[in-house]
């Protein structure tokens, strides 16, 4: 059986998206920025494109959406335009959290090295940060407050109306990485008091290669791309109009099934979280409830991620881990160490993330190899031998 | 192209002498569990001949160290200690039709679990050995910041 449970890393790209998109790749393949009618008509699916994000956001106006190349660069350029304009007003300060994704984080490294002071909020064990941890952190020279969504490993979800509204009190901006949140929950910038948010496309069920940066009129952004007038001066660069427009249909149709889908992906989710909670020394990381309905994310004492990965591959299930090993970096996931769990630790974590296009039985299937692969590399670990015999202390 | 090699996936999915041994005549573990790899090498010696007349491991650790402990194994077995002691990472490595950089260190990681499990035998079996063909850690996994 094959069983593709890693949702958060990329989805498939949907029915309706792809047709949507192929006949733009065919004929509409005109520049939007041309004055001709094949032009104008582009940019008729272009703007109807941004539409349909700001409607499912409930952005004020159509122009505060603008289209980037993806996550990474809507959350990049949402930092420095929230930079620039701090610096201006001599506040040098941004309040962010230790789990964000990278995006936010090394954007927030370079900001560093220009002069900005960056608080980095500590992770509580449940994966959910507290809106008192924000208000201790606001200062007289806080420009910024940047918490992602929903975190991309863990999956759990942040308390953003209640951190927008704090941040509006204090009169700071607030921008939230939305990127493992949208087109998966309910999403209003208005009444969530959110100033700017990051989405990307291929997380929903839409292309690759398309990010949206959503930024409340009266903020005025700084280019991270510098060229043409598209997207009024602030993104050069010609469209991508069939992956924009791909990207929107994915958006709307995420957003108009995303009450009866997140009632399989909950209940599929609590299988898969009951059934792993019953073997012996596993933990769930992060909230089980406040946390996305397609995430599961395990840590097993005495097993090494990849091992794992790559056993359960060779079984059919894609999935994926935050071990050092698989990260290509020397420390597991930052996001679990934030979270306090050891390095031991870290290394045997598994994520599976599902889309409404998984099944019951393949949970069924998920829960019937995962204990099998992970007793099979604990017999062969010499970790779990010590463990074990009591040579070293169970952590977990 | 896949991450690792036929040979690696082969070695990961079958590993050669897997299981721990009840009789070894030496046993050798390296590495850190902080870092994500520990190798254990037990060693069956033949007291006259000095000849290493089985091989076994247990490992902790991603598909390369799995695949490393198992190929390293296979090179030493029959041998005599003294081409154990001479086995080099670059062996392993030839022997499994190559490892990508950054898991290059697991295979030095099986160089030192075969001195290791020598080194306990020689220690149990009270033979005289020059210490300084032992190194005490090849520092090789830089995470757990002990040669910072």
């Amino acid at each position: 059986m094959n069983v593709y449970a890693d949702n958060a890393a990329t989805t498939a790209v949907s029915e309706t998206a792809l047709e949507v998109m192929l006949p733009m790749l065919r004929d509409l393949y005109a520049n939007p920025s041309s004055l001709h009618s094949p032009g104008q008509r582009v940019k008729e699916e272009l703007e109807a494109a941004r539409h349909t994000f700001a409607k499912y956001l409930n952005a004020a106006e159509d122009r505060e959406i603008v289209f980037t190349s993806g996550g990474s660069e809507a959350d990049t350029q949402a930092l420095r335009s929230a930079a620039v304009l701090g610096a201006r007003k001599g506040k040098r300060h941004i309040v962010s959290t230790a789990f964000e994704h990278h995006a936010i984080l090394h954007t927030l490294e370079a900001l560093k090295k220009e002069g900005f002071e960056v608080t980095l909020l500590e992770i509580p064990p449940d994966g959910v940060i507290t809106v008192d941890q924000v208000r201790d952190a606001i200062r007289e020279n806080t420009c910024l407050v940047s918490v992602m969504f929903a975190n991309n490993e863990i999956g759990t979800i942040q308390p953003i109306p209640e951190i927008g509204a704090l941040c509006h009190e204090k009169g700071v901006l607030f921008h939230t990485d939305a990127v493992q949140a949208a087109g998966r929950l309910p999403i209003d910038v208005q009444a969530m008091h959110i100033d700017m948010l990051s989405l990307s496309a291929h997380k929903f069920h839409g292309p690759k290669g398309v990010g949206v940066l959503y930024a409340r009129r009266n903020i005025p952004l700084t280019n991270v791309i510098y060229g043409g007038a598209q997207e009024r001066g602030r993104r050069a660069g010609t469209e991508n109009t069939p992956g924009i427009c791909g990207a929107a249909a994915a958006f709307q149709e995420s957003c108009e099934t995303m009450e009866e889908t997140n009632v399989h992906l909950t209940a599929m989710r609590d299988k898969l979280i009951a059934g792993l909670s019953q073997m012996p020394h596993a933990v769930l990381n992060g909230s089980a409830e406040k946390r996305l309905p397609g995430n599961v994310h395990f840590c097993f004492e005495g097993v090494e991620g990849e091992s794992l990965l790559l056993w359960l591959d060779s079984k059919g299930i894609s999935a994926s881990s935050g071990s050092a090993c698989t990260s290509g970096d020397l420390d597991p996931s930052h996001v679990l160490l934030a979270l306090g769990r050891p390095h031991e630790v870290a290394h045997g974590s598994l994520r599976l993330t599902l889309s409404g296009d998984n099944t019951m039985e393949q949970m069924d299937y998920i829960l019937e190899q995962v204990p099998a692969v992970v007793n099979y590399l604990r017999n062969i670990s010499p970790v779990w031998d010590e463990l074990e015999k009591g040579q070293r202390p169970h952590l977990i | 192209m896949a991450l690792y090699s036929e040979k690696v996936m082969d070695h990961f999915m079958h590993p050669r002498n897997l299981g721990k041994m009840e009789d070894a005549d030496g046993i050798g573990e390296v590495g850190n569990a902080k870092c994500g790899d520990i190798m254990r090498m037990y060693l069956k010696v033949d007291q006259d001949t000095q000849t290493i007349t089985d091989a076994s491991f247990i490992t902790f650790g991603c598909g390369s160290a799995i695949a490393t402990s198992s190929m390293a194994t296979e090179l030493i077995k029959g041998k005599p200690i003294s081409e154990a002691l001479a086995l080099s990472n670059q062996a392993v490595v030839e022997a499994l039709d190559g490892l990508p950089v950054q898991k290059v260190h697991c295979s030095v990681l099986a160089e030192e679990a075969v001195q290791a499990a020598v080194k306990d035998y020689y220690d149990k079996h009270d033979i005289a050995y020059d210490h300084t063909i032992f190194g005490e850690c090849g520092g090789n996994c830089a995470c757990c910041h002990q040669h910072d």
